[in-house]
């Protein structure tokens, strides 16, 4: 198994002093290569889960193992390294820096990992994404569509073992939901990547064979 | 990709800002490059100018004036003495096997600004201006010391007046702000000396012989006409070296150069002035340059200016000390004062780099944290943000080293008019260097503080809240 949750528990301190919990995952997990799709409502913790799982958040307790490396005892920069190089990540809003060019926002995907940034990849990458004409066009310059695809090709570009995708959908036209959710699983299905997708939108949700519920996983929901 | 085209993209994004910050550490960075580079073309060229010879002799007073006077043609001289010690480091008993060469120099009039300085031609056929270089003529030849009336023009004398070879000019008593009385005679320009960097470049040359010629006919009219040279320019003690009118009489000057061998007597096309010639006891001189003779012992040599001093009753400096008094002491201070004022202003620009960078750290939280999420370190992230304040602090530096050379571009005529040091503004200064390491200390220092801002962003945290 690629990716190994157990007894994972998350809790923030509230201003008054008090605990909130928010997750209780007992167990979850994916293998290399599976697409898995998280189904939730907004604020029931899914990007909270994926910010554990890459590495952004710290668990409260529990066990978070990556192809063998469980991050959750790891040091902050290890995990750093870890995420740089074996792990891809979709953001909802994109999040492209606004003054690099779209290749230079797929170059960024591959910066920070050992491996030396390898521009023809990245090239590759967006002509995959379609978007060979617009290598030199900054973020402003693209459309919604063409910006998540860049997203897309920057969580390709370290060759990552898992890509996590939070709600890529949510700021995409209609139009352009459907071609994104291809992209997704068509290029991790060519890359051999694992794809974890949180989503609210039942459309989206229904074209995985594996759909996972939030609310069933996180014991925090399952008590309320 | 680099860190550096990470923090030079993030410079690109705020534009303005980091072009209005980086300008204004060029123009600190432009007024220390001014300062270095004027104190350094300034000392190299007081330096120059007290090449070529070893010791200054002139009358009693204050060892710099004299230095200032004769060598870099500034104020004036604090008097003048008598012709006999020139001749007494000639062809005296106690000096003569000294001196390798001996130059008299007479100061008290000008042309046009420009001093008029009555002297031999040895000035320019056995004095070097620098080491292994000897005075070229760009136009013409030397004055002639068997021509009392032939004058040579420095290369910016010969420029600002627009006199050339073959022209005339009669110099004027004092300077023009003083009197206004010129000299009725007249001196023919034979040669125009090519630049040295010195600043003979803006002084005029004539022949110590028509010199003293041209004062003792401007004395006998004083005494025929008060009003066309008013005696009170001609005290004694004053810079000139001048005739002494009331016990000169005309008919009993002699020229002294045949006995020299430097000093001619006249008798050519200005035979007008042949009644006007001096003897030597009335003579009187501004100073003498002296060349030391090379095969004098190191301790003669060391002594000299004081024997020189004691056995002649006058003061004999070294140009070279007299220098560095002045640099070390006047000027050295002077740009030690502008450096620190440079230096403030280039720290003051550094506290609004660190300013503009902290201000902009509240919108890019979630750009750093984007790159975090990425895989880059706390560390990485706090590099990139002081790769950025050392980009801004030395391509403000880069600037401003162009800025500060043209500056003094711009000043370089105005410092050759005042100060005849000619000041070349393409000429860097290896103190210059400094500035690098300088700039990215001061960059590292004053970009922490956002750095730190930057290390502590809490990733989870700002990716949540909207870009």
């Amino acid at each position: 198994m690629l990716l190994q949750l157990k007894e994972v528990k998350k809790s923030f301190f509230q201003p008054d002093g008090t605990e909130l919990p928010i997750l209780d995952i007992a167990d979850f997990g994916a293998d290399a290569g599976e697409q898995v799709v998280l189904v939730g409502r907004s604020g029931c913790g899914k990007t909270t889960l994926l910010h554990i799982i890459a590495g952004i958040g710290r668990p409260t307790s529990g066990r978070v193992k990556i192809d063998g490396w469980d991050i959750a005892l790891m040091e902050e920069a290890e995990v750093d390294q870890f995420r740089a190089e074996r792990i891809g990540y979709v953001f909802q809003t994109f999040n492209l820096l606004p003054s690099f060019t779209a290749l230079e926002n797929v170059l960024l995907g591959m910066t920070f990992g050992r491996v030396r940034a390898d521009r023809d990849r990245a090239r590759q990458l967006l002509k995959r994404v379609g978007l060979a004409d617009r290598l030199t066009h900054k973020p402003p310059m693209l459309s919604v569509g063409e910006q998540q695809r860049v997203a897309v090709a920057r969580a390709l570009a370290n060759r990552p073992q898992l890509i996590l995708a939070d709600e890529p959908t949510a700021n995409v036209d209609v139009g352009n939901q459907q071609q994104i959710i291809d992209l997704l699983r068509e290029t991790c299905q060519e890359e051999r990547v694992a794809l974890i997708i949180v989503t609210h939108a039942p459309e989206v949700a229904e074209q995985f064979g594996r759909i996972e519920y939030l609310e069933k996983i996180n014991g925090v929901r399952a008590s309320r | 990709m680099s860190l550096w085209k990470i923090a030079w993209r993030s410079i690109q994004q705020r534009s303005l800002a980091s072009a209005l910050t980086a300008f204004s550490m060029s123009l600190g960075v432009a007024l220390v490059v001014a300062v270095i580079v004027i104190h350094g073309v300034i000392e190299q060229s007081f330096r120059r100018g007290a090449q070529g010879y070893d010791l200054i002799v002139g009358p009693k007073g204050s060892p710099l004036e004299l230095v200032l006077a004769t060598v870099y043609h500034l104020g004036t001289a604090s008097g003048t003495m008598p012709y006999s010690v020139y001749d007494e480091l000639v062809n005296g008993t106690d000096f003569a096997a000294d001196v390798d060469v001996a130059v008299p120099l007479c100061m008290g009039d000008t042309f046009k600004g420009f001093r008029v300085i009555g002297t031999i031609p040895d000035i320019f056929d056995r004095v070097e201006y620098l080491d292994g270089r000897k005075y070229q003529f760009a136009e013409g030849r030397n004055f002639r010391s068997e021509a009392p009336f032939e004058a040579v023009f420095g290369a910016m004398a010969a420029r600002k007046t627009g006199l050339k070879a073959g022209g005339k000019f009669a110099p004027v008593h004092g300077s023009l702000a003083e009197s206004g009385q010129e000299h009725r005679a007249q001196f023919d320009v034979v040669g125009v000396l090519a630049p040295t960097g010195t600043p003979n470049d803006r002084a005029v040359f004539v022949n110590i012989e028509g010199f003293y010629r041209m004062h003792a006919a401007g004395h006998e009219d004083a005494g025929q006409d008060a009003a066309a040279a008013p005696a009170g320019k001609h005290e004694e003690g004053k810079a000139e070296a001048k005739p002494d009118a009331k016990k000169e009489p005309a008919e009993d000057a002699k020229p002294g150069a045949a006995k020299k061998g430097a000093l001619a007597s006249g008798g050519d096309a200005h035979a007008a002035h042949d009644h006007d010639e001096l003897s030597d006891e009335h003579k009187r001189l501004t100073a003498v340059l002296v060349g030391v003779n090379p095969n004098v012992t190191a301790i003669r040599r060391v002594a000299l200016p004081k024997l020189i001093a004691k056995g002649l009753d006058v003061q004999a400096v070294a140009p070279s000390e007299q220098i560095d008094r002045l640099l070390v002491g006047i000027v050295g201070n002077i740009q030690l004062i502008l450096l620190i004022l440079a230096v403030m202003i280039v720290i003051v620009a550094g506290i609004g780099i660190m300013v503009s960078i902290y201000n902009s750290m509240s919108d890019r939280r979630h750009e750093i944290a984007v790159i975090r999420a990425l895989g880059a370190r706390r560390a990485t992230v706090m590099v990139v943000v002081l790769l950025e304040s050392i980009l801004l602090a030395l391509g403000g530096g880069a600037i401003g080293l162009l800025l500060g050379h043209g500056l003094t571009g711009v000043l370089a005529p105005l410092i050759a008019d005042q100060t005849g040091v000619s000041v070349n503004p393409l000429q860097f200064q290896l103190s210059e260097l400094i500035l690098i390491p300088g700039l990215i200390v001061l960059a590292s220092t004053v970009g922490y503080l956002p750095a730190v801002v930057a290390y502590r962003t809490d990733v989870a945290q700002s990716l949540i809240s909207s870009p």
